[in-house]
């Protein structure tokens, strides 16, 4: 046993020194069955479903830094599936039904914790929204409750249903499966359980190029580690698929922005769920080391730098302090941005492309994190079966021509 | 929170505009094909670099011109009242380089 009372006595009078590597960091082979490119949470899922559920083990997963450094260990890590449309609804419960039991399938503690996702109305408009949103989550068999202020209030302790308020607030849906999980264990959790399949993770390694068939379909990548072959290639670079797709001579429907969020001084528990805002542009939740995490927006256009300006997240303060009252004095430790894809339609791509060997799994945007054990899984059966998965198939990359457009605009409205 | 140079007011703080996307995008002919109806819709460069915008300072003075910008460091490398032709990206990288 790795992890026992016994070895966590022995390390911490060692210093911590002596913990085993949790997953192999190989040179590169120069062949693989299927390559991933990129190292987030979704890539690492993608492979490990590979190696585990579809009995393809010779994968490599390149990643340009290290894993997890790109959104994945930047969120906020929000996990909810009351999105509107039906094909949304599929897709993102299908994950969220990963998330039940993915710690015992990996044998990693991820601490998903379903402490339920709160979505505050403001105002007539906010609860015709929401509730069109609940009654349309039911039909599908999604789990969602309409709470008066009260009970909102009576769910959330210190939030603010004064009548005086800006923006007051008139009720709110909850969706109990709800809740957060930690990311970066998200991340190890599948990179561990990936290697010991025999996944090769290689860090440090930027795709830089594809090489070609000469009948077009996909032969390998060029690399920062030298030339891999590979007949199926996953590409699930979040920020950076323009880029990686540029390579391969094609255009995205995608542009890509700063989003950023804060963190403040641990506190004592005070903020028992996740509480969201739509209208006013908001959300928090509190880890389990005590920071309160919170949520802010995207600028208005395209960046690469990982900052964002200072008035967005001072206007998410605004909002927090307006509903929060309690909080006024905390301070805030740090924030941060990522750089998140997004498309016209807020919905994700996931499928083939017109390229035979290559797929693409990207257009997250702000709310992917949600999605990691889903995406993944479905990247992995697409790529096993050399066409898209059925939940997947309405998020195809052509849907863009075909006017196919899948409009969640108003479920993500808040970037989480 | 950027600076942005608009061409009749000079530079403005970011919070005075509205971004309004890549610039040079032609709007396809009524009859084009869907493919081309959608790659002027939805398809963007989202260039890692020098990208030519349009932005709007509605705060100020109202008008839409086109400004260049670095999108890894943010800085602009200069802006032009619509129509007017400017240097190309890849002008404006080389001329950074030489310098
Ligand atoms: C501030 C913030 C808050 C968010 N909050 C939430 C939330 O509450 N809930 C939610 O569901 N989602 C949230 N999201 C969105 C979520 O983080 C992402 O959708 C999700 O993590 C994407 O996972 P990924 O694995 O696709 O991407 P990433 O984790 O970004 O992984 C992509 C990887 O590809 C690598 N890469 C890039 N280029 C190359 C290359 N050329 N070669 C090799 N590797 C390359 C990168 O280094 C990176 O590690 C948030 C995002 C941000 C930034
Ligand atoms: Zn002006």
């Amino acid at each position: 046993m790795r992890f026992s009372f016994l070895s966590l006595l022995r390390q911490a009078f060692a210093g911590h020194r002596g913990w085993p590597e949790q997953w192999r960091s190989p040179e590169p082979k120069r062949v693989y069955d299927v390559v991933i490119v990129g190292g987030g949470g979704h890539g690492l899922a993608a492979a490990w479903y590979l190696a585990s559920e579809f009995g393809i083990r010779d994968v490599a997963v390149l990643e340009r830094g290290w894993i997890g450094s790109g959104n994945s260990g930047r969120n906020t890590t929000i996990v909810r599936s009351n999105y509107l449309l039906e094909e949304s609804e599929a897709l993102y419960d299908h994950s969220l039904k990963l998330w039940e039991g993915l710690s015992q399938a990996l044998n990693y503690n991820v601490m998903f914790s379903p402490r339920g996702v709160m979505m505050l109305a403001h105002g007539h408009h906010d609860r015709v929204v929401l509730t069109r949103h609940l009654h349309a989550n039911r039909l599908a068999g999604i789990d969602s409750e309409w709470l008066e202020p009260e009970a909102a209030r009576a769910f959330c302790p210190g939030l603010n249903i004064s009548s005086t308020i800006r923006y007051p607030i008139v009720g709110a849906t909850l969706q109990r499966r709800g809740g957060v999980a930690r990311h970066d264990a998200v991340v190890w959790g599948f990179a561990r359980a990936a290697s010991a399949l025999g996944v090769d993770i290689v860090e440090n390694c930027p795709v830089t190029g594809f090489l070609r068939n000469p009948d077009g379909s996909i032969a390998g990548v060029e690399t920062g580690r030298g030339t891999i072959r590979a007949k199926r290639i996953g590409v699930s670079v979040a920020g950076h698929t323009s880029q990686v797709m540029d390579l391969a001579g094609l255009r995205m429907p995608l542009e890509s922005y700063p989003l950023q969020a804060l963190v403040s001084e641990p506190l004592k528990p005070v903020i028992s769920c996740v509480v969201l805002s739509n209208t006013i542009h908001a959300y928090i939740s509190q880890s389990d080391k005590g920071d309160l995490v919170i949520g802010a927006g995207t600028d208005q256009y395209v960046s690469y730098g990982q900052n964002g300006g200072p008035q967005i997240t001072a206007h998410t303060l605004d909002a927090i302090c307006e509903l929060f009252p309690a909080l006024r004095r905390v301070r805030m430790m740090r924030n941060w941005g990522g750089i998140v894809d997004n498309t016209v339609d807020r919905s994700p791509i996931l499928g083939t492309t017109p390229i035979p060997g290559l797929y693409v799994n990207c257009g997250w945007g702000t709310g992917g994190f949600k999605a990691t054990p889903g995406a993944g899984h479905l990247l992995a059966a697409t790529i096993a079966r050399g066409e898209p998965h059925p939940i997947a198939a309405p998020f195809s990359l052509d849907r863009f021509a075909r006017g196919r457009l899948i409009d969640e605009a108003a479920a993500a409205a808040v970037a989480h | 929170m950027l600076l942005v140079p608009c061409p009749w007011c000079g530079p403005r703080p970011e919070i005075e505009f509205v971004a309004a996307g890549e610039a040079g995008i032609a709007r396809p002919a009524p009859d084009a094909d869907p493919a081309a109806l959608a790659e002027a819709l939805y398809f963007r460069s989202n260039t890692k670099g020098l990208l030519a915008e349009r932005w709007r300072h509605v705060h100020g003075c109202g008008r839409f011109f086109v400004a260049v910008r670095d999108t890894v460091s943010d800085r602009f490398a200069g802006s032009w009242p619509p129509g007017v032709p400017h240097p190309s990206p890849a002008e404006l990288a080389a001329g950074e380089a030489e310098r």
